[in-house]
């Protein structure tokens, strides 16, 4: 049975979107997966506990798809957290709802990737920065994705880098739902773009 | 004290069973209390002879009411009307009561008589036709406007009738003047300061008493109400307003002016005052009460006796007065610009005769000039008159304005030069936000509106918007419906917004409809009518303000925002199940059903804000919950057990 993809989409100003608009398109169209614009559908955030709560239980993969911000999600995504993770829902005595689920984030990310190294100005890799994420993951009794990223996110419409990113961003999430991802590579790997060189490779 | 209680009471009761129920078919509370006054006086004949009494005193309610338009009305819209105010209102006088004189000479009545008659018949009710338009909501429009300034002139036209009509004494009368009726006159003759003086003087003193009017209220009722207001005690403010509106009624009868006159200066002099609305909130419960004995007073004093002997003859005079005014006016008001539907509202708003017929009557009487005989008939035929101003202004309601609003508008509606995306019926307080909001934003919206003088003045202030009825489809057509993608209904009106929404619905399927309810019934109303989004006017603002509340009594900012969210949500979840209640309790009344369901919905919002959900924490704090205090313990064992 393909896994079922929940994709949570936080972006508070889409108007100005270049990436992640077209990205979340492209999710849109692709096949198993369910697309939540989470400042769309509370833009008060008046998250609705029971409601996003169902949503996970209803699949398997989520995806926090975002661009950084202060090298973490913006708020909206901050405040799902908090407010649907729950003590006796995802993590506590009796909570066990997001066991065996896989986590990962889609990032864009302004920084070019030399920045995102610990000689850069970042100093730490992107892996990294997203440890909160991970561990609650791990903590929820998830299997945490390493993120899928595109750095220097402001000059790739200019560079043309986005329809390249958005296509592996459709083969990733095909591999998702068909369960391909090589979960063991993954817990090393600093970024899931790697991966797709990989399956390329598997594939020719 | 008993005899009083007894009246006190039956009178009451009479304006609490008939008046609502009068206003719940459809017919005014005018009507309401006239009919009131009918039952109690010569059907049953509860009251009687001290009603004659009573309406002296209820028509201080006339007064009051003159004391409120006032204040509604500053000085620099008093100007503005000044030209309909003497010519519309002079015209109206002076051809009526010419009319009334020429059609009573071939009667063989003596040519004083006549011209008093035409006099006392030229007025119209002040009392009925701004309870009514107020009622009706149609003070502002130009008909409504056109009526008040007729009015207006004839309550300052009274003074100089009562200097003339004692000129016109018929010396066979005056030989058997002794009349046994007490007279309304009375007010006007006993306690005067100036009928020994020389005119010179009286104009001096009549000039003194309406400068300390303006002047006095310019000055000194200022510090006076602040004075009065710092006491912080309620009821010595309406004290002091009460105090006012009969100080100046005592002052302006003793130099012989209309108290209503007076006290109309003074409501237009404290119009720009702050302290307008407190006055207006302390007079007006006052005034409404005098007034509904008034109507009740006029009902009663219908003397059936008379009336039975002569039906024929009072019934033709009345239908004869009736036909007469409102030609006149009829014809006045297309002089004066007022046109289509106003020309009519005028012209059957003031086709009656007034309470200050019956006054002028009374001292016609005392001066000899009509005798017991006309005075009887005549104060029948006023009552009449007034008593069917209402079927009037059902008439209007139900037969000539569905008319014009099938035909022609008031005005030409403007020539819509754009089309917008959305169109926005309504701009008054609520639609006007919604405009700015999106035209801020660079959204093309058309904005309509009936009341042409709003449009105008938000003309003036650059902001787009079209004269016209939003419920006339050639009109929308001309706005570009069919290219609009949302409809934003904010029509003062509670039916017609319903209306319109309905009609909307069927005629443009794929329309976007926003509307703005009045209150929860209006909202499934508008529901039930087709309408996509309903927002009610009042609820975010009352939910904000009670957050303040919460806040101020110490609850933390952000604590009192989740509650108010929690009130919301629950209240979210029960509307469905209300709105289907209502639905199948429909005929207005709210079916026991229903109120259970408000009941529940209550003690669910309740729950909600306090009770803890049986399995975990309780709703309001369902976000931001810490893990239980056992909580560090439980993880260093599972990761102990995971090790």
């Amino acid at each position: 049975m393909p896994a079922r993809i929940l994709l949570l989409f936080a972006h508070p100003s889409q108007h100005r979107s270049e990436i992640n608009r077209p990205l979340l398109d492209a999710s849109r169209q692709q096949q198993g997966v369910t697309v939540v614009d989470l400042y769309a559908e509370y833009p008060d955030y008046g998250i609705d506990i029971d409601r996003e709560q169902r949503r996970l239980r209803e699949h398997d993969v989520i995806v926090f798809m975002f661009p950084l911000y202060w090298y973490s999600t913006p708020a909206i995504l901050k405040e799902w957290q908090d407010l649907v993770l729950e003590y006796g829902f995802a993590y506590g005595h009796d909570g066990r709802e997001l066991y065996g689920k896989q986590l990962l984030c889609a990032i864009t990310a302004g920084g070019v990737e030399d920045a995102y190294r610990s000689r850069g100005y970042n100093h730490y890799t992107i892996r990294e920065l997203l440890r909160p994420i991970e561990q609650t993951a791990t903590l929820c009794g998830m299997q945490y994705l390493p993120p899928y990223a595109l750095f220097g996110a402001r000059t790739a419409l200019d560079d043309g880098r986005i329809d390249a990113h958005i296509d592996n961003w459709r083969r990733i999430l095909d591999c998702l739902r068909e369960g391909r991802i090589d979960t063991e590579w993954a817990a090393a790997a600093d970024k899931l773009n790697d991966c797709v060189a990989a399956l390329d490779g598997a594939t020719r | 004290m008993t005899p009083y209680f007894i009246q006190a009471f039956v009178y009451l009761c009479a304006a609490v069973v008939a008046v609502p129920l009068a206003r719940r078919l459809g017919l005014g509370s005018v009507l309401g209390y006239l009919i009131a006054g009918v039952i109690i006086g010569p059907v049953v004949g509860l009251v009687g002879e001290e009603t004659a009494t009573l309406q002296h005193f209820a028509e201080f309610g006339v007064v009051m009411m003159l004391f409120l338009v006032g204040l509604e009305l500053d000085p620099k819209m008093l100007w503005s009307m000044r030209q309909r105010l003497l010519g519309l209102g002079g015209l109206q006088i002076a051809l009526t009561a010419a009319a009334i004189m020429a059609a009573c000479l071939p009667f063989g009545i003596d040519w004083r008589q006549a011209l008093t008659l035409g006099l006392i018949l030229s007025l119209s009710s002040t009392a009925i036709v701004l309870q009514t338009l107020n009622e009706k909501g149609l003070t502002r429009t130009e008909g409504g406007r056109g009526a008040f300034s007729v009015l207006l002139f004839q309550d300052i036209a009274v003074i100089p009738m009562l200097a003339l009509i004692p000129l016109l004494e018929l010396p066979e009368l005056a030989q058997s003047a002794a009349t046994a009726i007490t007279s309304a006159a009375a007010e006007h003759g006993h306690l005067d300061l100036v009928s020994g003086l020389p005119n010179w003087l009286y104009a001096i003193v009549v000039l003194a008493a309406v400068a300390t009017v303006v002047l006095g209220g310019f000055y000194l009722s200022r510090p006076l109400f602040r004075f009065v207001a710092q006491s912080g005690l309620r009821e010595v403010f309406t004290a002091t307003a009460l105090m006012l509106v009969i100080g100046i009624a005592a002052l302006m009868s003793l130099v012989g002016l209309s108290p209503a006159l007076g006290t109309f200066l003074a409501g237009v002099v404290l119009a720009n005052s702050e302290f307008r609305h407190e006055l207006e909130s302390n007079i007006e419960p006052f005034k409404g009460l005098l007034l509904g004995l008034f109507f009740i007073t006029v009902g009663a004093g219908i003397d059936f006796a008379v009336l039975a002997q002569n039906w024929m003859l009072v019934a033709a005079v009345s239908i004869a007065v009736i036909v007469v005014k409102a030609a006149i006016v009829y014809l006045l008001a297309g002089f004066f610009g007022i046109r289509f539907s106003d020309r009519w509202l005028t012209a059957l708003g003031l086709a009656q005769a007034g309470e200050f017929g019956f006054v002028l009557l009374g001292f016609s009487l005392q001066n000899n000039v009509i005798s017991v005989s006309i005075a009887e008939l005549l104060s029948l035929v006023v009552a009449i008159t007034m008593f069917l101003t209402p079927a009037l202004f059902i008439f209007f309601d139900r037969v000539l304005l569905p008319r014009y609003a099938a035909g022609q508008p008031q005005r030409d509606p403007d020539l819509i030069d754009e089309k917008g995306r959305v169109l926005i019926a309504g701009i008054g307080r609520f639609g006007q936000i919604v405009n700015r909001l999106l035209v801020a934003n660079d959204v093309q919206t058309v904005v309509l509106d009936h009341d042409a003088g709003l449009v105008d003045s938000l003309r003036k202030l650059n902001i787009k918007s079209y004269f016209g009825d939003a419920s006339r489809p050639d009109l929308l057509e001309s706005a570009g419906i069919d290219d609009a993608d949302l409809f934003v209904i904010a029509i003062d009106d509670r039916e017609r917004a319903v209306e319109l929404t309905h009609y909307l619905r069927q005629k443009y399927p794929r329309l976007g409809l926003l509307a703005r309810a009045f209150d929860q019934i209006h909202y499934y109303q508008l529901r039930q009518a087709g309408a996509d989004y309903i927002i009610k006017e009042t609820y975010h603002a009352a939910l904000l303000l009670g957050g303040e509340a919460l806040t101020r009594i110490g609850v933390h900012p952000f604590r009192a925002e989740q509650l108010k969210r929690t009130f919301l949500g629950v209240e979210n979840e029960t509307v469905e199940a209300m709105y289907q209640s209502w639905i199948s309790s429909s005929e207005s009344g709210l079916s026991p059903g229903y109120r259970e369901l408000f009941m529940q919905q209550e003690a669910a919002i309740r729950e909600a804000m306090r009770g803890d959900r049986s399995d975990r924490h309780s709703n309001t704090e369902r976000g931001w919950t810490p893990p239980p205090r056992s909580y560090a313990e439980d993880a260093a064992d599972s990761a102990g057990e995971e090790d």
